[in-house]
């Protein structure tokens, strides 16, 4: 008697449960889409907004120069030179550092420093950007306005070649203090993820080049290097998509100008900082619309560049697999 | 000396060494050089006036009550929007995906989402709910914030999925335990810190965006308790004030500077005792 009840209830029981794991693949498959369809939903809201601009100007909206809304004309050039001027040096400042914080962080420190300073750095990362900025524009800008760019001006401004790069008054603001702030802003990121890279080097590789008699310096460029480099780049490549996108800390520091200047020491501009300053002040619909457009450019370059730099940072994940 | 081989090599490794140190030294520099001007300036501009009134205007005295009232609202919804989302997709990709193509497309179109600049997003928020609404409000503020959390969750939800060992997975398998059920009641129990860690890592993100609020919740000078209108929060005032030529709005931007900060700090510390706690255990 209990054995024609107990199939049944089991029975019962099962098709609920068949039913339960269904409707949970369903939903856990459709969070995951939403993330797919959250990028994609971003390109195309974003190309939409930007339909009057780029149907307006067509592809010379990458390199007009001019940016005038009171006549209603809309170009990217200085607004795109900006961002990639400012993202360049950044990372000529971050790269090397970001190597020395992550050889010092593996190799040199004693055990005991590891942790706390590796911390330490990584909270860097954590501060919101409009503190840098903030802190860049109350406390940075008048120090280099006052002891550093007048000796870069009269100095600098001499050489050759790259003499107009470092010759203008000395305002403080402008490209050169931006991609100081982006560099302390990236810095973090690159170091943490060289650091994390490095430590996936076989520790018996290291050891059998000290026993062949390297020193650290050796082991670290001949051995360590190599075997993480294509990491390393993707670690470089992620912080210059951090440096191409950063908004509120280059808003404080750039300028807001919108002319093209050769010296670094000039006011300028960057995308995102166009698009913050002028976004609420933006009257007309061709200039929010060439606003938003703005932002799709960005959106394309910063797209590109993390691919590669996720691209690049798997394959040591599959090496590691291996 | 200087002509033997290993003389120069070791000279070399020397030189590398001391750059190695002087670059960690110039790292550690910023930092505390921003800590400081922060916590100096803002414990100098700290009152109870900041915790009870409402944002002034120039010249006259007041706190930042709205500002920081908008933030919380607007942080715990876009928690509450983005995280039980990062979670079910995380589990998506560590229990059902299954290396399938698909599975690692999203994986990936994740990490590009989260280090996409989060202007970008606040444009996609501002003509995905803005513009539909034709006007300003929390509830967008909130959905830009959800989007940022999103990604960072399922990034750790799925790691941490991941770490579970598989005997446990099977073990509650083999007691005919249906799937959902393993996953709920077993994985996630397993994994809670890593996920809790996650969502507060998220929690200290979004408490410092500025840009994409800029153009989802604006700002409002009053008390507002309305989402569907503009409010106020800790960093749109912060911007503005600070970009304004007031003094006594500059002072109160320190003092807001000095809040947020402190609070990244402390949550991002107890987001990392967690995980190193964790550690312990496991070991």
């Amino acid at each position: 008697m209990n054995a024609a009840a107990l199939p049944a209830s089991a029975d019962t029981r099962n098709t609920r449960d068949t039913a339960t794991d269904r409707g949970f693949r369903g939903l856990v498959t459709a969070a995951g889409m939403l993330v797919l369809v959250a990028l994609g939903a971003a390109a195309f809201s974003m190309l939409w907004g930007g339909r009057a601009a780029f149907g307006k100007f067509g592809l010379g909206f990458l390199w007009s120069g001019t940016w005038d809304p009171v006549g209603q004309q809309f170009g990217a050039l200085v607004s795109i030179y900006g961002t990639v001027v400012s993202a360049l040096i950044a990372m000529i400042i971050a790269v090397p550092v970001s190597f020395g914080i992550a050889m010092f962080l593996t190799e040199i420190a004693p055990k005991w420093m590891r942790g706390p300073v590796g911390t330490a750095i990584e909270l860097l990362a954590g501060i919101p950007s409009i503190i840098y900025g903030m802190w860049g524009l109350f406390v940075l800008v008048p120090v280099l306005a006052e002891h550093v760019y007048p000796w870069v001006d009269a100095h600098m401004g001499q050489w050759p070649l790259i003499g107009t790069l470092f010759a203008g008054p000395p305002l403080g603001l402008g490209m050169l203090t931006a991609g100081l702030v982006l560099a302390i802003m990236v810095i973090p990121f690159i170091a943490s993820v060289m650091r994390e890279v490095f430590l996936t080097v076989p520790g018996r590789l290291k050891e059998s080049s000290y026993a062949l008699g390297s020193t650290r310096w050796e082991v670290v460029w001949d051995v360590v290097l190599p075997y993480t480099r294509s990491a390393v780049l993707g670690g470089i490549f992620l912080g210059l998509g951090r440096a191409l996108g950063e908004t509120m800390a280059v808003t404080f520091v750039l300028g807001n100008a919108h002319e093209l200047t050769a010296s670094l020491l000039m006011p300028g501009n960057s995308i995102a900082a166009t698009i913050a300053n002028e976004f609420s002040e933006a009257d007309s619909e061709m200039y929010r619309s060439s606003l938003i457009a703005l932002g799709f450019v960005l959106f394309l370059v910063t797209f590109v560049v993390l691919a590669i730099a996720r691209l690049m940072l798997r394959q040591l994940d599959k090496r590691e697999g291996n | 000396m200087g002509t033997s081989p290993y003389g120069s090599r070791r000279a070399k490794n020397l030189v590398a060494q001391a750059l190695a140190v002087l670059a960690t030294i110039f790292g550690l520099f910023w930092l505390v050089w921003i800590l400081w001007t922060t916590f100096s300036k803002g414990l100098g501009s700290l009152n109870l006036a900041l915790f009870t009134q409402m944002t002034p205007p120039p010249g006259e005295t007041g706190g930042m009550l709205n500002a920081f009232f908008g933030s919380v609202v607007m942080s715990l919804l876009g928690i509450a929007f983005g995280a039980p989302i990062g979670v079910l997709a995380g589990t998506y990709l560590a229990e059902y995906s299954q290396k399938s193509w698909i599975g690692e497309t999203v994986r990936f179109v994740n990490d590009i989402l989260l280090s996409a600049p989060s202007i970008v997003l606040g444009l996609f928020v501002y003509t995905l709910v803005v513009a539909q609404m034709g006007h300003f409000s929390a509830l967008a503020g909130a959905i830009a914030l959800a989007f940022i959390v999103l990604p960072v969750v399922v990034r750790t939800t799925d790691e941490m999925l991941r770490l579970v060992p598989s005997q446990m997975r099977e073990a509650a398998l083999s007691l005919g335990v249906p799937q959902w059920k393993v996953i709920v009641q077993v994985l996630y129990r397993a994994s809670l810190p890593g996920i809790v860690t996650g969502i507060l890592l998220a929690l200290a993100r979004i408490s410092g965006e500025t840009a994409p609020l800029l153009f989802t919740a604006l700002n409002n000078q009053y008390w507002t308790t309305d989402i569907l209108a503009p409010m106020a929060n800790v960093p749109v005032v912060i911007f503005q004030y600070a970009m304004s030529p007031y003094d006594s709005w500059h002072t109160l931007a320190w003092a807001g500077a000095f809040i947020l900060t402190l609070f990244v700090l402390v949550v991002s510390l107890a987001a990392r005792a967690i995980v190193s706690r964790n550690k312990i255990v496991h070991d």
